[in-house]
């Protein structure tokens, strides 16, 4: 707790993620509203809701690129308020955008954020060609990213966002656009980092891919609420997809079983 | 040392992106040279190659001689020497001629007694500018002549300073010159920074960044300071054009224009860091810095239409134009030869106005992340 910049040696603490009662407003508006919720280190947690639910919101607050109005967040065991640049070094992020510079070429890429993310020359050489050999687009690594289809642009930007070896991905509709069968493969690549130890935080649209998920939050109107396994969501609903659920509480609006 | 690795590659990325936009680095590149030679050559309030009628009923040694001072001048072109004035007329109607020049009968009598020798001066004012800009070119013609009979010595030495007065080119390019630098800096770091602080608000690439271990504070930097090295070469490209194509005198300290130079180009530089901060789009972006900076630097600036010569309400406006700081200072260093002796109170002006918009953008810049 001692400021930022005090980072490394430090043991993540049990919860990846651990958020209470953590709120943002914005003027009269309260975008969200007291969510409390833990993510385990090493699961797959499905951050679900409807555009303007606050989910926008929230993982800003949890990238340390917005301060929380109040409540209290602590990520990879950083504190979101004073130790945001702590946090910023042990998450990784990838949004639905790819966030990739299509002028640049695959290796330009890794190499930008490589060295952002202060590793060394040698590493960044290693870890790129790991990379390339393990998506199999060795290829293409002279190509500007502009050029190469979407699926690889896709899993590219995942890696990216891992090649630092964060505690924590955060991944924002990462599948957004992409065909079913590179969606399954790149459920796969998220399935391989979690079983590295990586925490993966994702949101998501597609209620299939929530059902993929070690746990999942369904936020409505900046509140939780629904959280669990796929399982207990849709037992707590007595429904039998997770998309009946989410349409459900949508539709009501208003918070189901308050979060907890 | 930490992150110094990623603010070096995000330099080097900048450069990626600004090598590989083909049209934007030539539009770059090109832009200064081009500009100047536009500005330099078309847009003049001077004029040349005036169209000139002279009426002489009853030539003598007087208005020969005047009339091989207007041939020399360099200004004029004699199209008629006529007996009467009932041609000129139809000259003017047609075009043909734009300025007479009438001698009255008994021209060098009227000089040898001391009494007075009239000529009548007509000019085509169809557009005021160019008419009293002739019309004065051919009064001081007659002055010259006057002033060097009045004393025979001095007239010889007179000679060539009459001819600077009357080069055009040197008269109007010397004024454009330093406002042009104000121009196209003014394009090149407000435009460019604000595209392409916005392009990466588009392609979700900022959001990236931010969430990155890098400072805003690098992330800026490292998005304009490319635009500073941009900027700093268009000073050099358009002054060593001036100096050789538009023999544009540099009279001052060379240091102390670059110097200023980079001033206005961080003055610039803030505006597009300001505007990106208020916009998320590239064409809005573009709308914002084209509506809100080059326009206004080039109407207000006296750039191109003298301060003084505006409505009150404009001319206090005008203070609040970087570039009319950016003018008056370059115009010192280049025409005038003054140092910061002269011009400290602009330069201290432009420097308030550039702390001031850095404070804004970084400001601005912070406030978006919420």
């Amino acid at each position: 707790m001692t400021g930022e910049g005090a980072g490394e040696g430090k043991p993540t603490a049990a919860p990846a993620i651990d958020a209470r009662d953590l709120t943002r407003t914005f003027g009269a508006f309260t975008a969200v509203d007291h969510i409390t919720f833990t993510v385990r280190a090493g699961e797959v947690f499905g951050f679900l809701g409807a555009n303007g639910a606050g989910k926008t919101t929230a993982i800003r607050m949890l990238t340390g690129l917005l301060a929380p109005t109040s409540g209290e967040a602590r990520v990879a065991g950083y504190d979101v308020y004073t130790q945001a640049e702590a946090i910023k070094r042990n998450i990784g992020y990838m949004s639905q955008k790819f966030s990739l510079y299509e002028d640049l070429t695959v290796r330009e890429n890794v190499r930008l954020y490589g060295g952002i993310y202060d590793l060394s020359s040698r590493e960044i050489r290693e870890r790129t060609h790991r990379m390339l050999h393990r998506l199999g687009i060795e290829q293409v690594a002279g190509e500007r990213v502009g050029a190469i289809p979407l699926g690889w642009k896709q899993k590219l930007a995942f890696s990216v966002a891992l090649l630092h070896e964060p505690k924590i991905v955060f991944l924002d509709e990462p599948t957004g656009g992409v065909d079913p069968i590179t969606r399954r493969q790149f459920w796969e690549m998220i399935y391989d980092a979690a079983a590295a130890g990586t925490t993966v935080f994702v949101t998501t649209h597609y209620m299939d891919e929530a059902e993929y998920c070690d746990r999942i939050s369904i936020m409505v109107a900046g509140r939780i609420g629904a959280i669990g396994t796929p399982a207990e969501v849709k037992h707590q609903f007595g429904a039998n997809s997770v998309d009946e659920v989410f349409v459900r509480l949508a539709r009501s609006d208003t918070p189901g079983r308050g979060a907890a | 040392m930490r992150a110094l690795g990623g603010f070096v590659g995000l330099l080097r990325k900048e450069g990626y992106h600004i090598l590989r936009d083909r049209r934007t680095l030539a539009v770059l590149i090109v832009m200064p040279i081009v500009q100047v030679v536009l500005f330099g050559y078309a847009i003049r309030t001077d004029v040349e190659n005036v169209r000139l009628a002279i009426v002489d009923p009853a030539p003598d040694y007087a208005t020969l001689a005047l009339r091989d001072r207007f041939t020399a001048a360099g200004v004029f072109r004699t199209v008629a020497v006529l007996p009467g004035a009932g041609e000129l007329d139809r000259l003017f109607r047609s075009g043909a001629a734009q300025e007479a020049v009438l001698f009255e009968p008994g021209f060098a009598n009227h000089i040898a007694r001391g009494t007075p020798a009239r000529v009548a001066i007509i000019t085509d004012a169809t557009d005021p500018n160019t008419g009293s800009a002739m019309q004065s070119f051919a009064a001081a013609v007659i002055q010259s002549w006057e002033r060097e009979r009045a004393g025979a010595v001095r007239a010889i030495r007179i000679t060539p300073q009459v001819r600077m007065r009357f080069n055009p080119t040197r008269e109007s390019s010397n004024l454009f010159i330093p406002g042009l630098m104000a121009f196209v800096l003014t394009i090149i770091s407000t435009l460019m920074t604000a595209i392409s602080l916005t392009r990466e608000k588009e392609t979700g690439t900022m959001e990236v960044l931010l969430v990155s271990p890098l400072r805003p504070a690098q992330i800026i930097v490292g998005k304009v300071l490319p635009y500073l090295a941009i900027g700093f070469v268009s000073i050099l490209t358009v002054v060593a054009e001036a100096r050789l194509v538009f023999h544009v005198p540099l009279r001052g300290s060379v240091l102390l224009l670059l110097a200023e130079g980079l001033l206005f180009i961080l003055t610039s530089l803030a505006l597009g860091i300001l505007i990106s901060a208020r916009t998320s789009s590239q064409r809005v972006a573009m709308m914002g810095a084209l509506a809100g900076t080059m326009l206004p630097s080039v109407l207000l600036s006296g750039f191109i239409f003298p301060i003084e010569s505006m409505p009150r309400v404009l001319q206090w406006f005008s203070n609040v134009m970087p570039a009319k700081w950016f003018v008056i200072i370059a115009r010192g260093i280049m025409l005038k030869g003054v140092g910061l002796g002269v011009l400290w109170p602009e330069t201290l002006i432009l420097l308030a106005m550039t702390l001031v918009l850095l404070a804004a953008s970084t400001r601005s810049f912070h406030v978006r992340l919420d």
